[in-house]
């Protein structure tokens, strides 16, 4: 298999569904919407010519500052006949955390979905038991997002800008205490 | 008609169900998680797992550390095989910059990697026996695993907790030390290792007791993402330094073995036939050892020796800057794996330019396989299920991220 022929196939069976394919690092990566990780993720394991049997890895993303994709949850599929790995990325914005599960697709995902609802409070719809799996069950918030710094709220210099982040995709610290305010 | 009450009916007494907390500190349980049973008499009807009593949260302290200060974090996954763990770290950081290391750092590192894998998969298999009540080859076992530590140690200073390796290469070259107690462990491990095989493998009891204990079919085990010994058990011969050879792995010849039940008995000696597949690239490395560097030439990762920090102004500086984690990253995003002592261990690693990751998401093989054990146990008695743990080789720090 390669690029060229995987994308084929998905366009005969989903037209005009992938726009930009990505491929950093040697990984082809392509972004989709949330309402076609189902059909999708079904057609990539079932289709012959695509084949993925295995998911390698599905973990969550924050990027604070994109309103509409502030949460990412990226997929790593791999087909081992070919040997070819695929990356998939859903995002979803804060007021609709919304991705459907595919643990009825690949068992692998309860858990690192349960993961990834635990860091991130992404819900993925359908799961069989979405509860924290890491952290104890009446903690209040989802640790791995950016608004939650490690370090104490008073210190001043574990500024983002000590982390070479000025203007980059992470917010800084001040930022960072605004959205927590907001969230309460 | 037989009118004495039949007491035991279906192996159950008087269908009286139990709930049974197997841990979280349990020795049987070789770690700190949980498993409540429903049991019907010795029989698992049902089983629920927890396995968050030592969440560490490296990947949120990963997000405020330079790249060089990962390495710690990361012996605390799999602590049996941490080397492992620890250069798999540095060749991520190593794809994402750019680096190529000189041949004979992949050589070193493989020799460090595979002296891991065997320390690792020695610990899982002589705990099976112990599980089944052998304990002597333990006994002996953990003494050639102190001999592995003695390695590590004279190569980095540290024997469990390694952080062996720099990003670009070994802080220092192998001493002629260090070639020595390979070479002996080369020659002396085989023996013994081959005396506590021949207690155990072809053991009647041991045999009795391990041979259908535990199963799972290749499909199911694809499904749950097991990778490693344990799913080369079952069939599957997916490995991680074949399919993606990493670290020069092609310049070696080895074999992949593959069991067929993915039974105890098959993860036991699918294990005990990588430990001599792995004395086999080890001396295939040493043999061909190239001569060169062990480190790449990057100043800018790679600390210069101390005393020309003393003397010449770019080793000060470029000094100055690994230490305070000044180094300059591109940016991008990255996945790599090595085949660590249970399976495929992955990074994946985001970065923004930043100096420390934006994102580090650790793929750990016993997190994803780990929750295949229910099914595995169910219907089998409490004995097998205990076995059927210790043979997965679930290490409690690699269920943690």
């Amino acid at each position: 298999m390669d690029k060229e022929s995987l994308l084929n196939a998905i366009e005969s069976q989903f037209p005009g569904l992938i726009s930009n394919p990505a491929e950093p690092h040697g990984m082809l990566t392509l972004e989709i919407p949330v309402n076609q990780l189902i059909p999708l993720v079904q057609f990539l394991k079932n289709d012959e010519r695509a084949n993925f049997v295995f998911l390698t890895d599905l973990c969550g993303v924050h990027y604070p500052s994109k309103a509409e994709k502030e949460f990412a949850v990226v997929y790593h599929l791999h087909n081992l006949e070919a040997n070819y790995r695929l990356r998939l990325k859903v995002f979803v914005g804060r007021e609709n955390l919304d991705v459907p599960t595919l643990s009825d697709i690949y068992s692998a995902a309860n858990w690192m979905e349960r993961e990834t609802f635990d860091f991130y409070g992404i819900n993925f719809t359908g799961h069989p038991n979405l509860t924290r799996i890491l952290n104890m069950d009446d903690m209040t918030y989802h640790p791995m997002r950016k608004e939650y710094p490690m370090e104490d709220a008073t210190r001043t210099d574990k500024d983002d800008r000590f982390f070479g982040r000025d203007g980059h995709e992470g917010v800084t610290f001040d930022q960072n205490k605004q959205i927590a305010k907001q969230n309460g | 008609m037989n009118t004495t009450p039949q007491i035991f009916a279906n192996d159950s007494i008087d269908g009286e169900l139990a709930t049974l907390n197997l841990g979280p500190t349990h020795p049987a349980t070789h770690g700190i998680f949980q498993n409540v049973l429903k049991m019907d008499g010795e029989r698992i009807i049902s089983a629920e797992q927890t396995v968050g009593y030592i969440h560490r949260a490296f990947e949120k302290i990963a997000e405020r550390r330079p790249y060089n200060q990962i390495t710690p974090l990361t012996d605390r996954l799999n602590y049996c095989s941490s080397p492992i763990n620890n250069l798999g770290w540095d060749m991520t950081v190593e794809k994402l910059i750019g680096i190529e290391v000189p041949k004979r750092v992949d050589y070193m590192r493989v020799i460090i990697m595979e002296l891991a894998r065997i320390s690792d998969h020695l610990v899982c298999n002589s705990v099976i026996g112990v599980d089944t009540g052998a304990l002597t080859g333990f006994t002996y076992m953990f003494q050639e695993r102190e001999l592995i530590y003695d390695i590590f140690e004279g190569v980095c200073g540290a024997r469990l907790t390694t952080n062996i390796g720099r990003i670009g290469g070994f802080e220092r070259d192998f001493s002629a030390d260090v070639f020595k107690r390979i070479q002996t462990f080369l020659k002396e491990f085989p023996k013994r290792f081959n005396e506590f095989g021949n207690l155990l493998s072809r053991n009647r009891i041991f045999m009795d007791r391990v041979i259908g204990a535990g199963p799972i079919s290749g499909d199911r085990a694809l499904n749950y993402g097991f990778t490693g010994p344990n799913l080369r058990a079952a069939g599957v011969d997916y490995d991680v330094r074949v399919m993606n050879p990493y670290s020069s792995y092609q310049d070696f010849d080895f074999l992949v073995p593959v069991g067929e039940g993915g039974d105890t008995f098959d993860r036991f000696m699918v294990r005990q036939e990588e430990i001599n597949q792995s004395l086999s690239i080890i001396r295939q490395a040493l043999d061909k050892m190239p001569a060169g560097d062990y480190h790449a030439d990057v100043p800018e990762f790679y600390l210069p020796p101390k005393k020309d920090v003393y003397q010449s102004m770019e080793a000060l500086i470029y000094h100055f800057k690994i230490i305070m984690g000044e180094m300059k990253i591109p940016e991008g995003e990255v996945y790599f794996s090595v085949e660590g002592g249970n399976g495929e261990l992955g990074y994946y690693l985001i970065s923004d330019g930043g100096r420390t990751p934006y994102r580090l998401h650790f793929r750990r093989p016993c997190f994803i396989y780990y929750q295949a054990y229910p099914e595995m146990i169910k219907g089998s008695l409490l004995s097998d299920a205990i076995l059927t743990m210790s043979s997965m080789n679930v290490i409690a720090g690699e269920l943690d991220a």
